[in-house]
């Protein structure tokens, strides 16, 4: 191995390539910090090899250099992090919990540093909020109704495309151009498509014999429809989450299961779905985290972008809610306690989970 | 021969490079599909096909019905059965969006935005991903998972002090107030961390040292290179992630200074809503990404797969 030496830290255009030249002009000990070679005696601190005694010059500069090097490692991992910890504990760490704090005060959006203490008042006035259990419950159901089948059907397709396939980059690409359309316009779009009058999709109803369904207005058609706009938009993608998990399943598996007789069925029962577990538990807690927040489906499919959600609040959001009781009504500090208690029910679903993963991880 | 020298040989004509990272990323989900092919163990039959067909026309429909609609008029939307082809008017339907929205205001903002989002993701999720892959110290893993716990936080739990917060700063309807509080992502840190825990040899890194380069120099010469198609990927899809983002800007932003997503949402408000100028506004908003997806798509589907093998 050649030595190759820079002029140290501070070289600012010594790029190794040419300090070839160099090397056989003065050769230099590197700066490693392995085992010091026998000829220095341990003395000299990382000197390698049997280098000419250096000048009392030569040997503070190293010193110098060397001392630059130790406060480089020592110190560069933290100024790598450091950017991102600072805007990330600015915008990120630091509002999560001011929310807290304004969540036990009366702020209106109007005068947004005017708070008043109100202690718990928040928590408890949503406690007893119809407005808010409403929300909450179409949050889950709308939730289940969105996530439950676009998993299932991901499931599915990433089986599918787990087969030797012609053209499979085109069907990846295609299938993601859900993911590429924005909330606001696919939304647009698909209030159009369920139009009750003269929406496509009532219209292929009629074609079928099936009377005109009322997407707007009714509880479960308007929450059914909202979750299509999530199954739409996010399905290819989590496809492409399973087909990579089914792709890292070693194929020696299959094929023993396929010795022992197994049909693809119960190949794909017994072999795919067991190795994608922790794939599949991690799908399941982002699609939660999701659900959970949905808000620019349900604002956008009520003409003109309310945040009441329908008429009866009938696809009203804990988002949607949330954003009603600040930007709206101006109560900010109630709009933090409807944030914390959204954090405080995922904190609990992902306890459960947590419990759920392994109560299956001990069974199997 | 020195350690450095192969990483830093490439280093001239990589940087400024397009075609190089493109050839990385796909490179990788490209052969990965081909192994895949032989670890999924049958070939796709005609169900397969006809099923992938399905999905792929479902997929597509909505968008090309959106053009549709957006060739048509209003009162021909208000009319059964829907049109299932295109019509005369997208042309005057696409310049009543672009003015009445905003649109080409829209655009340049977005453009700044989700760019310097992008940017700020992969420049500063590289470096910490860097260090909490390859360097030691203190709080390093505590950092890690306090980085990884709060992507799991919405950002619902965020908005009211950030909106006292630009109040206060009188950023309302700035785009600053869009850019600063996504900036960076927890996310961005994760996925680079992941990707040079596997990619970046200690030893080079340690070789790099060892020829008496400093942090910024390894950082320059060595990570960045190995990194590179990860960050290409990071890029994307922050970008698209960016460009789509909603629920902050349209708090933030009004319709003086709207990115698109929020310049969409001001098309409906009208007292008789022009749907067919509606769905032209959609299609506009729509277009750039699609584009980037029909250019990059490849890179696009070995990203999301890599993060899933991955996270």
């Amino acid at each position: 191995m050649r030595e190759t030496t820079t002029t140290g830290t501070d070289g600012a255009g010594a790029a190794p390539r040419d300090a070839g030249a160099r090397d056989a002009a003065a050769p230099r000990p590197a700066r490693s910090h392995g085992a010091p070679s026998p000829a220095a005696g341990g003395a000299g601190r990382g000197r390698a090899g049997a280098a000419p005694a250096p000048s009392a010059a030569e040997e503070r500069r190293r010193a110098r250099r060397s001392r630059r090097y130790r406060r480089d490692v020592r110190w560069s991992p933290y100024a790598f992090v450091a950017p991102f910890f600072l805007v990330f504990g600015a915008f990120g760490l630091f509002p999560l919990l001011y929310t807290g704090w304004a969540s036990l005060h009366r702020v209106s959006l109007t005068a947004p540093t005017d708070m008043e203490w109100a202690g718990l008042g928040n928590f408890t006035r949503l406690l007893g909020d119809e407005f808010f259990w409403n929300a909450l419950g179409n949050t889950f159901s709308i939730g289940v109704l969105a996530t439950v089948p676009q998993l299932l059907m991901a499931l599915g397709l990433a089986h599918v495309m787990n087969y030797r396939l012609r053209g499979s980059t085109f069907f990846r690409v295609t299938m993601l151009a859900p993911y590429a359309t924005s909330v606001a316009a696919a939304t647009l779009v698909f209030v159009m498509l369920y139009g009750r009058d003269y929406g496509m999709i009532n219209w292929a109803l009629g074609a079928v014999g099936v009377d005109p369904v009322d997407w707007q207005n009714g509880t479960l058609s308007s929450q059914f429809a909202i979750s299509t706009i999530v199954i739409w938009r996010w399905t290819g993608y989590n496809t492409l989450i399973y087909l990579a998990a089914m792709q890292a399943v070693p194929r020696d598996l299959y094929e023993s299961a396929a010795l022992d007789g197994a049909s693809r069925w119960q190949q794909f029962t017994h072999v795919t779905i067991p190795s994608l577990r922790p794939t599949i538990l991690f799908t399941v807690v982002v699609s939660t985290i999701g659900a959970m927040q949905l808000f620019g489906e349900p604002l956008l499919f009520s003409p003109g972008g309310s945040p009441a959600g329908g008429v009866d609040h009938q696809y009203q959001t804990l988002g949607l809610y949330l954003y009603e009781q600040g930007w709206v009504n101006l109560h900010l500090g109630r709009a933090s306690a409807i944030a914390w208690a959204m954090f405080l029910i995922l904190l609990l679903i992902a306890v459960v989970a947590a419990v759920v993963a392994r109560r299956l991880r001990k069974s199997q | 021969m020195s350690v450095l020298s192969p990483v830093d040989a490439r280093k001239p004509r990589d940087p400024r490079d397009p075609r190089e990272p493109r050839k990385g990323a796909a490179g990788r989900p490209r052969r990965r599909s081909r192994a895949a092919g032989a670890g999924g163990q049958f070939h796709g039959g005609r169900i397969a096909y006809l099923i992938l067909a399905v999905v792929t026309a479902v997929s597509v429909f909505p968008l090309v019905w959106t053009a549709v609609a957006a060739s048509r008029d209003n009162t021909r939307l208000a009319e059964s059965p829907p049109p299932f082809w295109f019509g005369s008017n997208l042309p005057r339907n696409l310049e009543i969006a672009w003015h009445d929205a905003n649109l080409g205001l829209a655009f340049l903002n977005t453009l700044v935005v989700a760019g310097s989002i992008a940017l700020g993701t992969v420049l500063f999720g590289t470096l910490a991903g860097f260090a909490f892959a390859k360097l030691r110290f203190r709080f390093r893993t505590a950092l890690l998972l306090l980085t990884i716990g709060t992507m799991m936080v919405p950002p619902q739990l965020s908005v009211v002090p950030l909106f006292m917060a630009i109040a206060e700063l009188q950023w309302t309807n700035r785009l600053p107030a869009v850019v600063l509080p996504t900036l960076v992502s927890a996310f961005g840190v994760f996925f680079m961390r992941q990707y040079l825990v596997r990619a970046l040899p200690g030893e080079l890194v340690e070789a790099a040292r060892v020829d008496g380069a400093n942090s910024l120099r390894v950082v320059w010469h060595v990570v960045f290179p190995v990194a590179r198609p990860a960050m290409a990927v990071l890029g994307m899809l922050t970008f698209v992630m960016a460009w789509n983002d909603f629920f902050w800007p349209i708090i933030a932003l009004t319709q003086q200074n709207p990115t698109v997503q929020v310049a969409l949402t001001g098309l409906g408000r009208g007292y008789i809503p022009d749907q067919s100028v509606i769905m032209a506004g959609a299609l506009l908003g729509t277009l750039p990404l699609l584009l980037v997806l029909a250019v990059f798509g490849r890179q696009i589907v070995g990203g999301i797969m890599q993060g899933a093998v991955k996270g």
